[in-house]
């Protein structure tokens, strides 16, 4: 009887930090998730841009339009952006749509800043996204770090800061790396100009290659509404 | 020497092959416009390859007129010099074989002020057929498709350089082309002047250029730095280094930049080297030659 009631007493001082670090990491999305709640829609002003290998593409002004529950799109009105597929993740409030078990992944600090990794398992076994983790600064409720693992499009890694539309959990800047595909076309097809100065790729180069995207913003516009029309 | 060039351009637009050359580049642009309006989506998709899988591509605006001049201009500046070798392949060996090349060169005028009046007439006949050519792909490109950024696709690089960005490379690559074409005159009006008939320079001058052009697309290390530097096929696709930008360390192309200037002005020097020698040698042979016919 005295030994049933000690292993009972060992169990629940062992599981039970475990059992509040859970407990306290599903508390934490909830009300990163009620912070991100306070934005309906939004249009942003930016400038993006794109750093993949095998692309030059200038600096672009683009705009983001954003609604609930997961509609966004990147739009460059006065020329061509290539944004990559699975962008629609640069928004937060889609990482945490939808259901999912909640786990604890402890602390660690991004930029001397504490944070607490909380990973994401989506309960919806035929969803695009498989896991998520999510590096949340606990004292201003902020995701500074998502990491995302879909089935079509790898991991994406989204990095964001902060300024003064830090209220509503909208990042100044965002980074977004995704994976790219190598890039070739036959040189009788391009006919390039050849200037001597070509280089050889070195040997085992991997084909996949890790592209980054950078959004710089400089104005949002919350909660005012959007016509379905922006996101065709 | 401006009354010479008057009667050689005389000469040139009285004979109806020279509007062969317009009437062939106008079809030929045209035929790519239609095409490129009512499938042009299947083309964009080709040169993007399997970036469609992990990017999200705007079709309808890569689509535009400076995209589809940058397409016509890939396409024909490859046959353009056949058009260019029809006329300045003529110039001398046409008088040959009309028997007034005799006649001529008993005029109060130098043989070789007399040359140089013929290449001049032969330059401004290819000036001519690129305006022709850049009024075409350039222009009613743009009224038919609309202007956006442009998207050049190279061999391992994809481009993207805003509209804004474009049309003094386009000035700056016709003008390239100019010269680029000039060459290929001046190796046929060096053809002709050991020629009776026209045919032979034509078609000596078509041969060397397919050759040329074949060895110069060639992907074989021994002919890389040995002869293919030295072919002006090799630099006369320098125009397309104009749409070749400079990037920063984060890969983002600086506008109003180019990938090598310095590449281009060699490439330009040679071609113009290239001129000078097969002008300076038509001369040169043309003093020298006993006139018969």
């Amino acid at each position: 009887m005295i030994k049933t009631i000690i292993t009972g007493w060992l169990l629940v001082l062992v599981g039970a930090p475990a059992f509040t670090y859970a407990q306290d990491a599903t508390l934490l999305v909830q009300q990163v998730r009620t912070k991100l709640d306070k934005v309906n829609d939004y249009e942003a002003a930016g400038v993006m841009k794109t750093d993949v290998s095998f692309m030059k593409v200038p600096a672009a002004d683009v705009k983001v339009y954003f609604r609930k529950p997961g509609k966004l799109k990147i739009k460059n009105e006065k020329g061509i952006s290539l944004v990559p597929k699975g962008s629609v993740s640069i928004s937060l409030n889609n990482l945490l749509s939808g259901k999912y078990q909640v786990l604890d992944g402890g602390m660690d600090t991004i930029a001397g800043v504490p944070v607490r990794i909380v990973k994401l398992l989506p309960l919806d076994d035929n969803g695009e996204v498989v896991l998520s983790t999510l590096y949340i600064d606990p004292a201003k409720l902020l995701i500074l770090r998502a990491k995302t693992t879909t089935r079509e499009s790898g991991t994406n890694e989204l990095e964001m800061s902060y300024g003064k539309y830090a209220a509503y959990a909208l990042p100044d800047r965002v980074v977004f790396t995704f994976n790219a595909q190598e890039y070739k076309l036959p040189k009788g097809v391009t006919f390039d100009y050849d200037d001597g100065s070509s280089k050889q790729k070195p040997a085992g180069e991997t084909k996949s290659q890790r592209g980054k995207i950078e959004i710089a913003y400089s104005s949002y516009t919350i909660n005012k509404g959007l016509p379905d029309t922006v996101f065709e | 020497m401006w009354q010479l060039l008057q009667i050689e351009l005389f000469k040139i637009f009285r004979k109806p092959r020279t509007y062969i050359s317009f009437v062939a580049i106008a079809a030929m642009v045209i035929i790519v416009q239609i095409a490129l309006k009512f499938d042009g989506r299947s083309y964009v998709e080709f040169i993007l390859g399997s970036l469609k899988d992990s990017l999200e591509i705007p079709y309808d605006t890569i689509l535009n007129g400076y995209f589809v001049c940058f397409v016509i201009l890939n396409l024909l500046l490859i046959h353009i010099p056949l058009l260019i070798a029809l006329v300045a392949g003529d110039s001398v060996a046409g008088e040959a074989n009309m028997g007034t090349l005799r006649l001529l060169v008993t005029k109060p005028v130098s043989r070789t002020q007399l040359m140089l009046a013929k290449f001049m007439a032969t330059v401004l006949y290819t000036a001519l057929l690129l305006l022709w050519m850049a009024f075409l792909a350039l222009l009613l490109s743009v009224l038919l498709f609309g202007v956006n950024d442009i998207i050049v696709a190279r061999n391992d690089v994809l481009e993207v350089i805003k509209s804004n960005d474009v049309l003094w490379r386009y000035i700056a690559a016709f003008a390239y082309a100019t010269v680029a074409l000039t060459t290929v005159a001046a190796l046929a009006f060096l053809l002709s002047v050991f020629a009776e008939n026209s045919i032979g320079p034509i078609v000596s001058t078509i041969s060397i250029v397919i050759v040329f052009t074949i060895l110069s697309e060639m992907q074989i290390p021994l002919y890389d730095r040995t002869v293919k530097p030295w072919l002006f096929t090799s630099h006369m696709l320098a125009w397309k280094g104009f749409f070749y930008t400079q990037t920063d360390s984060t890969h983002t192309s600086i506008p109003g930049s180019i990938e090598n200037l310095p590449a281009i002005l060699r490439s330009f020097g040679i071609l113009m080297g290239y001129i000078v020698l097969f002008v300076g040698s038509a001369i040169v042979a043309f003093k020298k030659k006993d006139i018969l016919s």
